[in-house]
């Protein structure tokens, strides 16, 4: 059991309090600072000021409690997550609790680092941390006024009570407490003594949601702001060579067009007089480099896999000698395609630069590395930028990069104007950093019935996998094992998507899995269990899975969706997978309706240690399993001549309400401190539906979108 | 420029605007009522619904030269202080994760029950098909809108 359950902490230079002038106590505290694994204490507390803290937690004269977040907010639900820890271990109740995103807030908000999948890992113990830390200064504040010790008291519920009954309020508290020490030492409750991590809390931002409140950064807007639109390339190795704005320029509202980095950019009054003028320019374009089809990627990635150059991320035993000595070699390979994003709030930033100050606001999951960027490309002190953070409307990965924001810096660098620039939906999904398009070779040797050794091979687009995940499943359960990956660089634009490198991978693995059961004759979830058999009491560090929590997600699974007892026409397909510290097992179910597979129900079982919010972990379980499943049955995004196929949705297929299984999520109950959910669900999902259509239709899916391979338009649900 | 008298919310609003200008962005630009969502810009993801006349519309096909004296309803205007069932069953649900996208489904969910107070899953599932969520919460969709059809029938 690893240990969630230390009692003693000595974090007292990440806090600092304050009185308020209006009464309260005021607690300062670096969030994401602290949430840091390398997260140092500042040198000199003291020398701090409050603009130096970015959260805040204010706790009123009348008890209430308001905690400032800077928390980037993507959908992940962590900007409600997060306060509970802090408020679990001040003991208040949670409604007593005020959430305030305080990215809009410049003053008091000097340094912003977004969140991710890691948010909850990281923060479960700093977190924790200073919750407690301000409840120990307030039952300090009620022990000197009792004259009683401190050890003596106890809290519940926004009060601190002492041994002879007496209770005092937070709120009468907070004066007396905001002029003592920062204790050094203090203590967390233990899981049983939880209140509020467990429970069910709704997302935080709910009223202003369902209203329409103006939340995101395409609803940002300040007096005197233009609105951007820009001409970029129409495929990945064009330049700009000339163009035409007179048709343009007629439009009523239009205040300039400058040209810019092989870019156009149209500024005016609104946004729908913007992208019209766009429509209107008359662009050259010359060739600068190839201009890339999927073809040309299909054979560049299969001569890789053929091909001898690999760098090898991991190799245990000797690979070569078990092939060579084998009864059998299975091998097979497994094609994905490049992926776009597709948040639903189009890319957005809004800028603008002055000889004074360079001030950035909009939707970003890394405000620190972004204003970072914009000082070096704008030649500034990054004292000089500030970036001010909106709710995400969606991420998926594609806002961890801040061309987005380059752009509208530079607009506004050169035209001194305040600007917002806004993408179509066509410019979005045209001028994306992509998922890759990736090919995995999976081999296995066979020697008297038992897998002896596995070969997995990667050839990506422009960048290979990470290196911790050599070391995920079946690394350690197989004694001959290497991991080998080589690339080829393109010059369409890549980057992180969901889960990236095992939203693929998963697939290609536990495919492979399956039908190796299958050619070995042996039941492939005892199978599986008995390959995680072999890892247990590994002295190998570099093992980042449980075996006995992979195992427990598989049994788990099997009972819980009935595996291989299903109703009469029900086909069940099973994956387990680990990623993102977190262990998942899902079944898939798939009926033949007129000759075509439909998913009808997914049965997920995760593994993420302590669930903090299980209203808000079961929506992200659900995202995740159908996120999966819809872009491994539909998300086909070909290339010709250096230009995606699809702009838009009329003919890119997202997946549809009516497409949509029933999700059943069951989580692991333990102790164990928790991990990431915004991610982890994704993976599995792909190989279950493919493995249930195999048991469907006889068919085994090697290639993503699986539609293509099943013949049919839309298996709709 | 023209300028158009339209009826938004029950408030009457008088807008400059070209003729072609949709009305999605005559709402978030013009009149700043930005809970209406711009997400493809042809009436395929369904984050602009408004209801006209109380039938769901996509803003972004709508030009603001056709509305006329037909009355709209934005987000903001399906009730005083998000009180209307489907609101309520939204928050009951805990349906948003992102959010983007969810004024436009409560715009459609609520124009489709305003029709069809008893809908069996399979109407709903149809119902909601022209709207997108990139976040895939449509499990919680789905049951948000039994959950309104039972408190209002």
């Amino acid at each position: 059991m690893e240990s969630n359950n230390k009692l003693v902490f000595s974090r007292r230079s990440f806090i600092r309090t304050s009185a308020l002038a209006g009464g309260g106590v005021l607690i300062g505290f670096n969030l994401f600072q602290a949430c840091k694994p390398e997260a140092k204490p500042p040198v000199d507390i003291s020398q701090l000021n409050f603009n130096d803290f970015n959260a805040f937690i204010k706790i009123a004269d009348n008890g209430m409690v308001t905690i400032f977040s800077p928390n980037p907010e993507i959908g992940q639900g962590v900007k409600t997550s997060m306060p509970m820890l802090i408020a679990e271990e001040l003991d208040v109740p949670w409604d007593h609790v005020h959430v305030v995103q305080g990215a809009l807030d410049t003053k008091n908000f000097t340094r912003q680092v977004a969140g991710g999948s890691q948010s909850i890992r990281q923060g479960w113990e700093p977190l924790r941390q200073t919750g407690a830390t301000a409840r120990q200064m307030l039952v300090n504040a009620a022990a000197n006024k009792w004259g009683v010790d401190p050890k003596d008291c106890s809290t519940k519920e926004g009060y601190v009570f002492n041994s002879s009954g007496d209770k005092l309020g937070y709120g009468e508290l907070v004066k007396e407490a905001s002029v003592l020490e920062v204790p050094e030492e203090v203590s967390l409750k233990k899981p049983e003594n939880f209140t509020i991590i467990g429970q069910d809390v709704p997302n935080v931002d709910l009223d202003k949601i369902i209203t329409g409140q103006p939340l995101f950064g395409l609803d940002y807007k300040e007096d005197g702001m233009w609105v951007a639109s820009v001409l970029r390339a129409p495929s990945f190795g064009l330049v700009l060579d000339g163009y035409d704005d007179t048709e343009a320029k007629k439009v009523n509202g239009v205040e300039q067009i400058i040209e810019f980095k092989n870019r156009i950019a149209v500024l005016a009054k609104d946004t729908w007089t913007a992208m019209k003028a766009k429509s209107l320019l008359k662009a050259n374009w010359k060739e600068d480099t190839t201009l890339e089809s999927t073809e040309y990627h299909d054979e560049k990635l299969l001569n890789l896999l053929n091909g001898k150059e690999f760098n090898t991320m991991r190799s245990d035993g000797d690979v070569e000698k078990a092939f060579a000595q084998a009864d059998q070699i299975v091998e097979r390979v497994y094609e994905s395609p490049f992926l776009p994003h597709n948040c639903m709030e189009p890319m957005n930033f809004f800028a603008d630069v002055t000889d004074q100050k360079v001030r950035l606001v909009g939707p970003i999951q890394t405000p620190e590395g972004t204003a970072r960027q914009v000082a070096t490309l704008l030649e500034r002190d990054v004292e000089d930028v500030s970036v001010e953070m909106t709710r995400m409307g969606g991420g998926f990965g594609r806002r961890l990069y801040g061309d987005f924001a380059q752009e509208a810096a530079l607009i506004s660098n050169l035209t001194k104007k305040p600007v917002k620039v806004v993408y179509t939906r066509e410019d979005d999904m045209t001028a994306g950093i992509y998922r890759p398009a990736i090919k995995y070779k999976s081999a296995a040797s066979i020697k008297d019935g038992e897998i002896t050794g596995y070969h997995l091979k990667e050839a990506s687009v422009n960048s290979n996998m990470y290196g911790l995940i050599p070391n995920f499943f079946p690394a350690g359960a197989i004694e001959n094992y290497r991991v080998d990956v080589a690339k080829y660089n393109s010059n369409i634009t890549t980057g992180a998507w969901r889960a990236p490198y095992t939203n693929f991978l998963s697939f290609a693995e536990q495919s492979f899995f399956d039908e190796l059961a299958e050619i070995l004759n042996k039941d492939s979830i005892q199978m599986r269990l008995d390959l995680l058999e072999k890892v247990k009491g590994t002295e190998d560090e570099r093992i980042q899975y449980s075996p006995e929590r992979l195992q427990n997600v598989i049994k788990e699974a099997v009972a819980k969706s009935g595996y291989g007892n299903a109703a009469e026409g029900v086909y069940q397909g099973f994956s387990a997978y680990y990623c993102h510290n977190t262990h998942v097992a899902e079944v898939a179910d798939v009926v033949m309706e007129n000759d075509v597979p439909i998913v009808k129900k997914v049965t997920c079982i995760v593994d993420c240690g302590i669930v903090v919010n299980p209203l808000g972990a079961k929506n992200q379980v659900e995202g995740g399993v159908i996120d999966g499943i819809g872009h491994a049955m539909y998300g086909n995004f070909i290339f010709s001549d250096g230009a995606p196929k699809d702009k838009n949705f009329d003919t890119y297929h997202l997946i549809r309400i009516n497409e949509t299984p029933v999700v059943e999520t069951h989580f692991i109950q333990n102790d164990y401190a928790p991990t990431g959910l915004g991610e982890p669900t994704l993976p599995p999902a792909g190989a279950a539906v493919a493995n249930a259509i195999k048991a469907a239709t006889g068919k085994r899916l090697y290639k993503q979108p699986f539609v293509n391979e099943l013949k049919v338009k839309a298996p709709l649900g | 420029m023209p300028v158009y008298s339209i009826k938004i919310n029950g408030e009457s609003h008088s807008v400059e605007a070209d003729p072609d200008t949709p009305l999605l962005w005559v709402l978030r630009d013009h009149l700043n009522l930005v809970g209406t969502k711009f997400g493809c810009g042809m009436g395929q993801c369904g984050a602009c619904t408004i209801h006209l006349d109380g039938s769901a519309t996509r803003s972004c096909l709508l030009k603001v030269s056709m509305v006329d004296t037909m009355e709209i309803t934005t987000i903001e205007g399906l009730s005083k202080d998000g009180t209307h069932p489907v609101q309520l069953a939204w928050k009951e649900i805990d349906v948003p994760q992102c959010g983007y996208c969810q004024a436009g489904q409560i715009m459609s969910a609520s124009a489709f029950l305003a029709q069809n107070s008893n809908p069996s899953k399979t109407d709903i599932r149809d119902a909601m098909s022209g709207n997108l969520c990139r976040c895939a919460s449509y499990n919680r969709i789905e049951k948000a809108i039994e959950t309104a059809a039972s408190k209002m029938s």
